[in-house]
């Protein structure tokens, strides 16, 4: 099969790797929509959200895509950090980058560390296994529930530390977007010639509106914007 | 006279020989063509061509070069253009003006039946390389462009930007990357011919030394070709590549083939000068920026120390324009490199040690504004600026003439065969069609011409006409050939000497540049002649190569180089010595005219000087071939 | 000027090496940077040392010979400039200076700084090329080349193979070079013929010979002495992938049993 060739390459592993990337991208910007109804009110929220689960096997289509999505692309950088790491046995005793992005040269830690963010976020939000509580409870919020999302998250970012980490996550998924969302489109080849190939203002927007997108949601409960 | 100089040039009109000589030549069978080896030395212009086409045909080739890869042959800097008769412009170029243009230019020193072939070839040449995906510059139609160069009269010139050479190359080498890949082809880069295996009296194989493990081995072929450039590094400093050498042909010349014209160099006006000792190479600055630069020197000696935009007007010696007011800064590359000399030689040279004239182009940046001028010349401006760090559009340049070219080689006939039999000779390493003098983007023709349309068929032509007995391997003859070359080797790295290669490659250089270089008179000649084979024998005593010839010792590569230069130093010198006449790149001073012009003598010597080698230590015996002019009538160049 | 280095010593292919320390003294900043590499030899000769291997040859920026790592940047801090075209003023007095060759898995160290490029002609020998045997061509100007083409086919064609683009790619990958020359042929009319084919046998080719895939760092085209444009890159892919999808159709449909 001809995905097969292309899987076997090391451009086809980056292209599924941009084409689940980017699949992650549309989610990412859907979902940071979702999050910012925060803002409008806990009935608007919770609505949506039943709403959400109210498609039932779309939903669970959905996530098995996402689910893939992430598999593949994790699996694909994994590979082609092997090969990478492969095809220069012997390293330099010094090399000196010279326009190479700080984004670019963490997405594979960065990755790492999204991954992490995943698990604990599905663990915290969705499935509510590991939900740290402030130490002086809300009486509005007291605990996880399934049916009120708007109470989850609000209390949930009462918790400094969990939201230290979803801040600092976030910056990662700017860096992240920052190089991918740029470098996925070139990836795909979707890109005309341009004298300023390294310029990437798309990718800049992107990478900036979901970093305050995302972070302004912890950030404002945390400081009692919305409650 | 011993050697037989038959040109074999074939019967019938000029215009028709090549047509004829085609049909007449004796065809391989295609079945039997794989049964053949051919061995191609070199992988520039004119070897990738003639490796490639000949795996086309179904040959058995092996190819040789001395770099890690055959992409990087010196061909790959030549930067001007290819010309060709296409006559596209409609500006009345044709066959026979090229071909007349040709021989005028190398001041009627070739041998007119292989001009007109070059020139008929040439068509082809553009046609072939476009097919091959060779980028040359196109009209907004998308037409083929052309530029006038060298001081032309037609626009025939086709380019890709300031990389020709390189694009050319590229086809070549891609055409016999393709034929590697078939297995046609088999590629030894890092590979350094060091001698030449005649059996029988014909060409039968070659001896090589790895490069990279040490191992000296014999090849053997059916026929061998060299096309390894020209050796214009025999002056040490030259716009050649560093590994550009003489081994291979000069090593042939000891085996029996005949050493044509060697005293014909051509010096290239628009060079960077040299700024110090330490200098390793000189590099060329396009001619065609004498378009609109204006050359000159100061009138006064003292003022050679100003910075030039404090030498006034009247000050200012635009010598060219002055000696040629109608060619100009455009005249040809003999004349602007002599009269360059002899300004710097009234000490009245610009620059380090006085040897540099002015390119200015302040006036042509008045008349067509910078914008104009970074246009036209701007990457060559940078690297102008990248070497001297002095920006050329506030200062001018500074040029000295360098050696360039080589139009001697190893004599071939028709064929392109040399004096043994078997053994053909392709590209700068033949002594080429360019008689005394070479015209700008003419060597990137001939080199293509040679490969892709010539060799494929005389070569063909040489192995159905020649019963070949098989040769094996513990022949004496290639048995004797190896061992000369392991004692060669091992005699360099046993001298263990005071002397490094390179400070003897220096002092050669310094010597033939100063009596055999754009001036020549008796007087030096001779005495050059006494001092090549004193530093010779200097360098057999005391030369110094470390490291052992087993791995790769760039030293012993080139002492290796050195040494044939030293020799081959010598021949030119003599050779110079012996042409009693001044023609294109060879300016004896004694013959001149009453205003300093080169003055032929083809009384006598309008013929092709052939040596012959006859033993070390022996003088090398002068065989001549007339040239014949039955198409052209022989005038005096005038450029004034 | 007066110039410490630490250049990379490795007597051959499997032997190990290290960084060893010179002084490089009378540095004139009209130096070529391998002039002054020419200078330390002259003298570790004269010490009756063993001098330093270094591939070069035309030594004005266009054979792709040389080429080092200085100072951990592939051919040195000047933009668009080959090793051979460095010339000391680039550097100050009393500067340490830390020389090491290409390196990359595919690029075995030879000697000292000298390495084995061979995969590059490997990558052309896989497709690199028009298959225009001599002899057949029609008239050059029969088919018009619009001149935007013939232009950035003559950009992507300036590629020297020197090889900076892998040593500066932290993935060591060949990806600039490769799709240089896919990009080159594949812009002209006459490449059109085996425009998919070449992308597919190049691209595996380059994977065969162990390079890194591309993960856009955009070094290369910074280290680029022809500062080719990480667009070809772009290119290469989209060629690939259609390649890689209708490469199939046409197996299928062929109707081969
Ligand atoms: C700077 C410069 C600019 C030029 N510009 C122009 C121009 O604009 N137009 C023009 O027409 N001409 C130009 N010329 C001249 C032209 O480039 C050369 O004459 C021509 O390219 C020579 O081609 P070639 O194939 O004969 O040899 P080369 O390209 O020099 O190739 C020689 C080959 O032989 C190999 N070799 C040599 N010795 C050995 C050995 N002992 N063992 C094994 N292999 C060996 C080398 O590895 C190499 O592959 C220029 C020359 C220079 C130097
Ligand atoms: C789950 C953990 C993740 C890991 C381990 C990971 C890892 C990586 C790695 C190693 C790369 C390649 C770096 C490069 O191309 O320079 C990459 C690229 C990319 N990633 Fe991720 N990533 C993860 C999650 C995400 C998420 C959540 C998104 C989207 C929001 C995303 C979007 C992208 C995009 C768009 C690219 C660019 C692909 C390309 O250039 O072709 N990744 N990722
Ligand atoms: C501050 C930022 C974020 C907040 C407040 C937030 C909030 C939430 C909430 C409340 C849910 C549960 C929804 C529900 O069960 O109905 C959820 C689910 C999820 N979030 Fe986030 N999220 C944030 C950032 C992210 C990021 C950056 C990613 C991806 C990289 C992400 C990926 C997911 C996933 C995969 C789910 C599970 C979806 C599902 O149920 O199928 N989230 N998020
Ligand atoms: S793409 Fe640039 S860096 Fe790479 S080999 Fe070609 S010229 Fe060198
Ligand atoms: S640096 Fe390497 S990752 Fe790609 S853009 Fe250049 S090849
Ligand atoms: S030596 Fe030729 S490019 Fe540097």
């Amino acid at each position: 099969m001809w995905l097969l060739t292309l899987y076997r390459s090391t451009i086809g592993k980056k292209v599924i790797m941009a084409v689940t990337g980017l699949v992650l991208v549309l989610f990412v910007i859907g979902h940071m929509a979702g999050n910012l109804q925060v803002f409008i009110g806990s009935a608007k929220m919770n609505a949506y959200a039943a709403f959400l689960k109210s498609t039932g096997e779309l939903l669970w289509l959905v996530r098995l895509g996402l689910l893939v999505a992430v598999l593949l692309h994790i699996l694909m950088a994994w590979q082609l950090t092997r090969i990478k790491n492969a095809a220069r046995p012997v390293d330099y005793v010094l090399r000196q980058p010279q326009v190479s992005t700080l984004a670019s040269r963490t997405m594979r830690w960065g990755g790492v560390l999204l991954l992490t963010f995943i698990v604990f976020h599905i663990l915290h939000f969705t499935t509510g296994a590991v939900f740290p509580m402030a130490s002086r409870p809300d009486v509005t919020y007291p605990a996880f529930s399934h049916t009120d999302v708007y109470g989850n998250v609000v209390s949930a970012f009462r918790v400094p530390w969990v939201v230290a980490f979803y801040v600092v996550s976030m910056l990662f998924l700017m860096l992240h977007l920052f190089h991918g969302a740029w470098s996925s489109v070139r990836t795909l080849g979707l890109v005309k010639p341009s004298s300023h190939p390294l310029r990437r203002r798309a990718a800049t927007v992107v990478a900036v509106a979901v970093w305050l997108g995302f972070t302004a949601v912890p950030v404002a409960i945390f400081l009692g914007v919305v409650r | 006279m011993t050697l037989d100089l038959n040109a074999r040039v074939p019967a019938g009109a000029l215009a028709d020989k090549w047509e004829r000589h085609k049909f007449e030549v004796k065809l391989v069978n295609p079945a039997n063509k794989r049964k053949y080896t051919v061995i191609v030395v070199g992988s520039g212009l004119a070897g990738a061509s003639a490796a490639a086409t000949f795996s086309e045909l179904g040959y058995n080739v092996r190819s040789y070069c001395y770099q890690d890869s055959p992409r990087r042959a010196h061909s790959i800097a030549a930067q001007g253009g290819i010309n060709a008769a296409k006559n596209y412009q409609n500006d009345g170029d044709s066959t026979q003006r090229l071909f007349y243009d040709t021989i005028k230019g190398g001041d009627f020193r070739a041998r007119e039946a292989n001009v007109f072939r070059l020139a008929q070839i040439s068509v082809n040449i553009i046609d072939q390389c476009v097919a091959q995906g060779v980028p040359f510059a196109r009209e907004y139609g998308g037409l083929l462009a052309n530029r006038s160069f060298g001081g032309a009269q037609v626009s025939r010139t086709f380019y890709a930007r300031g990389q020709t050479g390189q694009q050319l190359l590229l086809g070549a080498y891609q055409a016999l990357e393709k034929e590697i890949a078939k297995g046609g082809v088999k590629m030894y880069p890092r590979a350094e011919m060091l001698d030449l295996i005649v059996v029988n009296g014909r060409a039968r194989g070659i001896v090589v030394r790895d490069e990279v493990t040490g191992t000296v081995e014999p090849v053997l072929a059916d026929a061998v070709v060299l096309a390894t450039g020209g050796y214009g590094n025999v002056f040490y400093l030259s716009t050649n590549a560093k590994g550009c050498n003489t081994t291979a042909i000069w090593r042939s010349y000891k085996r029996g083939a005949a050493f044509a014209n060697p005293c014909y160099t051509q010096i290239h006006p628009t060079c960077i000068p040299v700024h110090g000792d330490y200098q390793s190479k000189l590099t060329l600055m396009s001619e065609s920026l004498r378009n609109d630069g204006r050359v000159w020197a100061p009138k006064r000696k003292e003022d050679t120390g100003k910075a030039p935009g404090q030498i006034s007007e009247v000050d200012r010696d635009y010598f060219l324009e002055r000696k040629y007011p109608a060619f100009g800064n455009l005249s040809p590359r003999d004349i602007a490199s002599r009269a360059a000399k002899e300004v710097c030689d009234e000490g009245r040279g610009v620059g380090p040690g006085g040897r540099g004239v002015y390119l200015d182009f302040a006036e042509a940046i008045k008349r067509l504004g910078e914008d104009t001028i970074r246009e036209r010349y701007g990457n060559l401006f940078e690297m102008y600026k990248r070497i001297t760090n002095e920006n050329p559009y506030q200062v001018p340049m500074r040029i000295y003439p360098a050696v360039h070219y080589t139009m001697g080689g190893l004599w071939v006939d028709y064929n392109l065969m040399s004096t043994i039999p078997g053994l053909h000779v392709a590209g700068e390493a033949n002594f080429s069609d360019h008689g005394a003098n070479r015209l700008g983007a003419s060597a990137l023709m001939q080199g293509l011409a040679d490969g892709y349309f010539v060799l494929p068929y005389t070569i063909g032509n040489y192995l159905a006409s020649t019963k070949l007995e098989p040769v094996s391997p513990d022949a004496p003859e290639v048995q004797a050939a190896v061992a000369d070359v392991r004692a060669r080797t091992s005699k360099l790295l046993g001298i263990k000497g005071k002397r490094t290669v390179a400070s003897f490659h220096r002092e050669l250089g310094r010597i033939m540049w100063e009596y055999c270089g754009m001036a020549r008179d008796a007087a030096g000649l001779n005495k050059a002649l006494e001092l090549i084979p004193a530093l010779r024998e200097e360098f057999w005593r005391d030369v110094m190569v470390p490291g052992s010839g087993e791995d790769l010792n760039q030293t012993l590569e080139h002492a290796g180089r050195v040494a044939d230069f030293l020799e081959l130093g010598e021949l030119m010198c003599r050779d110079a010595l012996h042409r009693e006449e001044s023609c294109g790149g060879h300016f004896r001073t004694e013959h001149q005219t009453s205003d300093g012009e080169a003055l032929r003598n083809d009384e006598e010597f309008a013929y092709v000087a052939a040596w012959e080698y006859t033993g070390d230590g022996n003088t090398p015996a002068l065989n001549k071939e007339p040239l014949v002019f039955e198409n052209i009538k022989l005038s005096q160049r005038s450029y004034k | 000027m007066q110039i410490t280095l630490k250049v990379w010593r490795q007597a051959g292919p499997d032997a190990p090496g290290s960084l060893v320390e010179y002084q490089a003294t009378d540095v004139s900043p009209e130096m070529s940077f391998l002039e002054m590499l020419d200078v330390v030899n002259e003298r570790l000769m004269q010490k009756g040392d063993v001098p330093i291997a270094f591939d070069h040859d035309c030594r004005e920026g266009i054979c792709g010979s040389c080429g080092v790592m200085i100072d951990g940047v592939a051919h040195g801090p000047m933009k668009g400039t080959t090793t051979c075209q460095l010339h000391m003023r680039s550097f100050t007095d009393g500067d340490t200076i830390v020389i090491e060759p290409w390196r990359a898995k595919a690029f075995p160290v030879i000697k000292d700084l000298v390495v084995n490029r061979g995969a590059f002609d490997r990558i052309i020998q896989a497709g690199g090329y028009i298959s225009a045997a001599t002899g057949g061509a029609q008239d050059g100007n029969m088919i018009p080349v619009p001149k935007a083409a013939a232009d950035s086919s003559m950009d992507a064609a300036a590629c020297i193979g020197c090889g900076a683009c892998v040593a500066a790619c932290p993935n060591a990958s060949a990806s600039l070079f490769t799709s240089a020359k896919i990009a080159h042929l594949g812009l002209l009319p006459q490449g059109q013929p085996e425009r998919y084919r070449r992308a597919l046998k190049m691209v595996a080719q380059m994977d065969i010979e162990d390079f890194g895939g591309c993960t856009l760092f955009g070094e290369c085209q910074e280290a680029c002495p022809k500062e080719i444009s990480i667009d070809f890159i772009s290119r290469m892919n989209r060629d690939f992938v259609y390649a890689s999808a209708t490469a199939v159709e046409q197996k299928s449909g062929g109707g081969h049993g």
